[in-house]
């Protein structure tokens, strides 16, 4: 039933794409590339990857080094961001961090929201028992902060790899998406190209794949990117007090925890990973509204000013 | 309405019992509360770490540990910390510490976030809401631990440049202090000024984005333009009718962010040196002591289910939908 209906499918979308005046995506791309915060959040994202791991091959000292010539030392010719009381480079020790940040940012977001998506359409499709167990597991994890568990679960993964931390991570920050998603299924559910689907014999796998999740591809994308920052804080709060990321690696939080009690007199220790922190979150959340307002129909900013 | 509540209540109740059983399962499986002793030089003797498993009842199953806790909490006993001290003594003068700071941190955030969003979305695109909109940016995404130590930072750079000493930034009150009612109080609100400043910039942010879209919303809606047409002036159509339905969403926000708000004043407390019960949060997990994590996620658990039922009461006290359901 399903194999004649794909080729059509995509004849019909060719021509469309090139002639018609303008799709869909092309309005989306439109209005993000006219929205210039969250332009700038995108080249600050690109530059702090670029920074994180290829700047690190061409800096003479790696984040373990000891420099016993410049202990405390400020900001110099030789040492950019100075370097700490055991004489490691701040430079080369802010981009490990940002290295481990930005990994675990980007997959604790993309692990939740796939989370959110199937777990809040599954549960908004069928209704029923999988509904109310689905909802009420997310009302659970709710109750109880994650810091709070994840700190408990800490000693699980002291000594093992930093995965375990994301997935935990993870684990607690798909609740309220998967919320808004089972309630965006619901209304989807008795719309009539879902209905058609079912009656042609689409199994529920299939429905929910290939029509409810497209459906809301938006809000996934929007989700993805605001999440981003969501888990660097998480993991960076998390390593600040030892329950994330163990020494001797380092973490934007572990080097903000060594860098907070100096402030005051070191100050390079502290302002240099505060910095980035700050500004790789700042640029998710201007990327993410951006998306949010380039998807929004309703949304008047696009066009607003050409 | 009463029938609403009351269902909300039960499941409230269900909820926190559930909720603080995992943590308590979790807890005991992954704490290791003899780990400190065991790291002692010289090792102690078999017998004593005997008698302290015993003590501690590390041998028994956790789920009988647990509804033995959980009876005895029930009875207002919550238990023994690892030195052998009672988690009571400690327990009341920490929640006062916290609430101080979490409730007026809340109650300052949200009432200015949602005043400056509301205000935002009215003066859209306007010189207001484009600075409003970078200062929330910058406040959303800085999290409290840069935050925290920022604001102590410029606290002590005003102090010293000014010679005074009106910022406080260590302990509720001073140790030295001449005596008086008066002066108590003064001394009291300098230690609060600045971790509430914190947790209220904090709360700042989340309030007012949010508020700014909601206000959005239902600006453009028709009844706006229906309650113009009735002939009322634009600021009491906004007033009146806009600003009351969109502080619906912000309800739900209020109790989503209790957690976040908590977990916020863990940092607020550690970098400013309140004993309160974050702080104690964070002492309990490195001595892996069993009775004071629980009794701190009792305590988180209940705060943010306080706030869920206020939030219901507020739902249904501002939309007749809820109140007229059942």
């Amino acid at each position: 039933m399903a194999t004649p209906v794909v080729p059509d499918i995509a004849a019909v979308e060719g021509p469309t794409a090139t002639s018609a005046p303008i799709t869909r995506r092309r309005l989306v791309l439109r209005r993000f590339l006219r929205n210039r915060a969250a332009l700038v959040g995108v080249v600050v994202l690109i530059a702090m990857f670029v920074g994180a791991f290829v700047l690190p091959h061409f800096i003479p000292y790696s984040y373990e080094e000891l420099d016993a010539y410049a202990l405390n030392s400020p900001p110099t010719t030789r040492h950019w961001f100075g370097t700490n009381q055991i004489g490691q480079d701040v430079l080369a020790q802010t981009l490990r961090g940002l290295q481990k940040s930005l990994i675990i940012g980007m997959l604790v977001a993309v692990i939740s929201t796939v989370l959110a998506g199937v777990v809040g359409a599954v549960a908004g499709y069928f209704g029923g028992w999988p509904d109310r167990v689905l909802m009420w597991v997310a009302d659970v994890l709710l109750v109880v902060p994650s810091f709070l568990v994840i700190a408990i679960c800490s000693p699980l993964f002291r000594g093992k790899s930093f995965f375990i931390l994301v997935l935990l991570l993870a684990a607690f920050a798909w609740m309220i998406t998967s919320r808004i998603i089972r309630a965006m299924t619901r209304s989807l559910r008795e719309r009539e190209f879902i209905r058609a689907a079912k009656y042609m014999g689409a199994t529920p796998g299939s429905v929910i794949g290939k029509h409810v999740m497209p459906s809301m591809a938006s809000i996934l994308i929007v989700d993805v990117t605001l999440n981003v920052g969501i888990a660097i804080i998480g993991e960076a709060s998390l390593s600040y007090f030892g329950f994330g990321v163990q020494r001797p690696d380092v973490s934007l939080g572990t080097l903000i925890a060594d860098g907070t009690s100096s402030a005051l007199t070191y100050p390079w220790l502290f302002a240099f990973c505060c910095g980035a922190l700050v500004l790789i979150v700042l640029a998710t959340n201007f990327v993410g509204d951006g998306l949010r307002d380039a998807f929004d129909p309703n949304s008047t900013r696009g066009q607003a000013r050409g | 309405m009463g029938g609403y509540l009351a269902r909300r209540l039960l499941n409230y109740v269900v909820l926190l019992l559930i909720a603080t059983f995992l943590t308590y399962l979790l807890a005991s499986l992954t704490f290791d509360p003899l780990s400190n002793l065991l790291s002692r030089n010289p090792p102690p003797s078999d017998a004593v770490l005997a008698a302290k498993r015993a003590a501690l009842h590390l041998d028994d199953n956790p789920v009988l540990r647990y509804l033995k806790w959980l009876w005895a909490v029930l009875h207002g006993d919550f238990g023994q910390t690892i030195a052998a001290g009672s988690v009571n003594d400690e327990l009341w003068r920490r929640i006062l510490v916290s609430l101080r700071l979490v409730v007026l941190g809340t109650v300052l955030g949200a009432v200015l976030g949602t005043l400056v969003g509301a205000y935002g979305a009215v003066r859209q695109y306007k010189i207001f809401d484009h600075v409003a909109t970078v200062v929330t940016f910058i406040l959303i995404s800085t999290p409290i631990l840069v935050l925290a130590p920022v604001l102590k930072y410029l606290a002590v750079q005003v102090n010293q440049s000014t010679g005074s000493q009106f910022f406080q930034y260590t302990g509720e009150t001073s140790t030295t202090l001449a005596p008086g009612l008066m002066n108590e109080i003064v001394d009291r609100a300098q230690h609060l000024l600045l971790p509430t400043i914190v947790l209220m910039l904090f709360t700042i942010g989340g309030y007012s984005r949010y508020m700014r879209s909601s206000m959005l919303d239902e600006l453009n809606m028709d009844y706006i333009r229906t309650a113009r047409g009735k002939g009322l002036t634009r600021g009491r159509a906004i007033f009146k009718h806009g600003f009351r339905t969109a502080l619906i969403p912000m309800a739900t926000l209020f109790a989503f962010g209790m957690g976040a708000v908590i977990t916020g004043a863990t940092f607020t407390e550690r970098v400013f040196g309140w004993y309160g019960m974050g702080d104690w949060l964070i002492y309990g997990i490195t001595s892996q002591d069993i009775n004071i994590t629980l009794a701190v996620s009792l305590f988180t658990a209940l705060s943010v289910l306080v706030s869920g039922m206020l939030t219901d009461i507020l739902t249904a006290a501002l939309d007749p939908r809820v109140r007229y359901a059942d």
